[in-house]
């Protein structure tokens, strides 16, 4: 579930909400450097790897991904983004959207191990679209996937393999994260309703 | 709300940009191994074509099937049209068959309208008698934008038979929805009577507006109608207004050259003109079923329409659709009236064009 975007400041003017910050930017920091750590231990280096953002926040945080893995290793590993509209299951419920970009890297998905990467982990609906659009661009040898956040209320069976931070939420709570190449700055946010 | 495309203004500039976009995104598809998405499937989309067209149907049946739809197509002949069924009793055998989306091309200026008003499908207009083909504006504006990017300001130069074309017609509603001055180049008799209410210049001296020109949009010329004294001849009208090597060389650097078939070589283009690199024809064929999917996947994706217009009553027919009763193909004509300020098509429907 990607979180929707809003204003860069935190709080808004809406009285019947209430802002928490959760991460700040040093916590989005930390998260970020372990999950990197992490994935690099269970692939072993990084062999063979793609990272593959869910447009629009799972990009900007596979961008940092993998910033941070070339950092360790000292070699850029392969990047892209994977769009999920044309494959959702809640299409009908909605108007039509407009499109997310989908660029895979050169190396393309074949016999890699694919890392998705997206912003927020909720009902995993979008993780089951993003699998289905990745199965007609290719064969990977394995998929994974990293979330700066699992806020839980899980409707399939899908679970992370990095997750940043375990967020218990209640349903009517809303999870944003905001990142400063998008929204100018770095936090994820708690609304809840009064 | 049931939306439909039938004519190119009911796109607003939002509307326009959101296809525009929209193809973009769906252009990558055409490189995958796998040409397909899911979004619609389990939706039905109908082609009724009661003209000829290979371009244009073939075009919307495979953006259909690309997004998985069930496409079913429909052609006057060998129909029950030919046993004298007309589009009403046609439009209620889709709608008991449960069509989601309707593809009509027709004669008749004014067909898509009328068929809007019976059915639940979205309608898209692929083509009505002289009135409008607003998927085909929308695919010349992707071209140009692909070639020369954003369309603000920039300069299109539409050059032949105004008069019975309703690409050129959406084509000057789209590009000024989307900031392009158009200017139209024909001799006089090819011109609409009421073309000085249309967003664009007019013009009859080709070569003076060729160096002020980013795109040159040539309109074909159907020989099979050269008997009427439209001009004197078939050279004197390629000598004045058909697009080849010199004129060429008179546009600018950038300029492309566009075309929306079928083309007549050596009459509105010369054939090296027509082959040469700045020539986008291939192009525009290719963006085409690009175009065509991003409109469906806009009208039939979700749960209700993301782009285009809403059925008007039949009130507005005879200003949208000109001269419905005159084309003949439709049969209850009582139900289209003639309003006294229409924008006049100029010409009997069933001369149009084919493109």
């Amino acid at each position: 579930m990607s979180a929707a975007s809003v204003p860069a400041h935190g709080s808004s003017p809406d009285s019947d909400v209430s802002h928490k910050t959760v991460l700040e930017a040093p916590d989005i920091r930390r998260a970020l450097t372990r999950i990197a750590h992490e994935i690099l231990e269970r692939t072993k280096g990084g062999r063979d790897i793609v990272l593959l953002g869910i447009p629009t926040r799972g990009v900007t945080l596979a961008a940092r991904l993998a910033a941070r893995i070339a950092e360790v290793e000292g070699e850029p590993i392969p990047q892209g983004s994977l769009d999920v509209t044309m494959y959702r299951d809640d299409l009908r419920l909605r108007p039509a959207r407009a499109l997310g970009r989908t660029e895979l890297p050169p190396e393309g998905v074949d016999d890699r191990v694919v890392v998705l990467v997206d912003d927020v982990l909720y009902s995993g609906r979008t993780v089951r679209a993003a699998l289905d659009a990745l199965n007609d661009l290719g064969r990977p040898r394995a998929v994974q996937l990293a979330t700066l956040v699992d806020r839980g209320h899980r409707e399939l069976p899908i679970r992370a393999d990095y997750v940043g931070k375990n967020l218990p939420t209640s349903a009517r709570e809303k999870v944003k994260v905001l990142l400063a190449e998008i929204d100018g700055r770095d936090a994820v946010v708690l609304e809840v309703p009064k | 709300m049931k939306r439909h495309l039938i004519s190119a203004a009911d796109l607003t500039r939002d509307d326009a940009l959101l296809i525009l976009d929209t193809a973009e995104e769906l252009s990558r598809i055409a490189d995958r191994p796998i040409k397909k998405l899911p979004t619609l499937r389990g939706r039905t989309v109908v082609n009724l074509f009661f003209e000829d067209s290979t371009r244009t149907r073939i075009s919307f049946e495979a953006a259909a099937k690309r997004l998985s739809a069930d496409v079913i197509n429909f052609s006057a002949k060998g129909s029950s049209v030919s046993k004298g069924e007309s589009l009403k009793d046609t439009a209620l055998t889709l709608e008991a068959m449960g069509a989601d989306g309707v593809v009509i091309r027709h004669n008749a200026s004014g067909a898509p309208h009328r068929l809007a008003g019976w059915v639940r499908g979205s309608v898209v207009n692929a083509g009505d008698g002289t009135h409008e083909h607003p998927t085909q504006a929308l695919l010349d504006a992707y071209t140009m934008r692909r070639r020369l990017g954003d369309l603000d300001g920039r300069r299109v130069t539409i050059v032949g038979d105004i008069l019975h074309s309703r690409v050129a017609r959406s084509n000057v509603l789209l590009l000024n929805t989307l900031g392009a001055d158009v200017t139209l180049v024909a001799p006089p008799t090819l011109f609409p009577v009421a073309v000085d209410t249309w967003p664009c210049e007019v013009a009859y001296d080709f070569d003076a507006v060729l160096p002020k020109s980013d795109v040159v949009m040539m309109l074909r010329v159907q020989q099979e109608r050269m008997s009427d004294a439209f001009f004197p001849t078939v050279r004197e009208y390629s000598r004045r207004y058909g697009l080849d090597a010199r004129r060429l060389s008179a546009l600018p650097e950038h300029a492309i050259v566009m075309h929306p078939g079928p083309m007549n070589r050596g009459v509105e283009i010369a054939a090296e003109v027509a082959d040469s690199p700045r020539s986008t024809i291939v192009e525009q064929v290719a963006n085409g079923v690009t175009v065509r999917m991003a409109v469906l996947y806009l009208l039939l994706g979700g749960s209700e329409p993301a782009i285009g217009g809403a059925a008007r009553d039949g009130g507005d027919a005879a200003r949208d659709g000109g001269d419905v009763s005159r084309g003949g193909a439709i049969r209850d004509r009582g139900d289209v009236s003639r309003g006294g300020d229409a924008i006049r098509n100029g010409g009997d429907a069933s001369r149009r064009e084919d493109a």
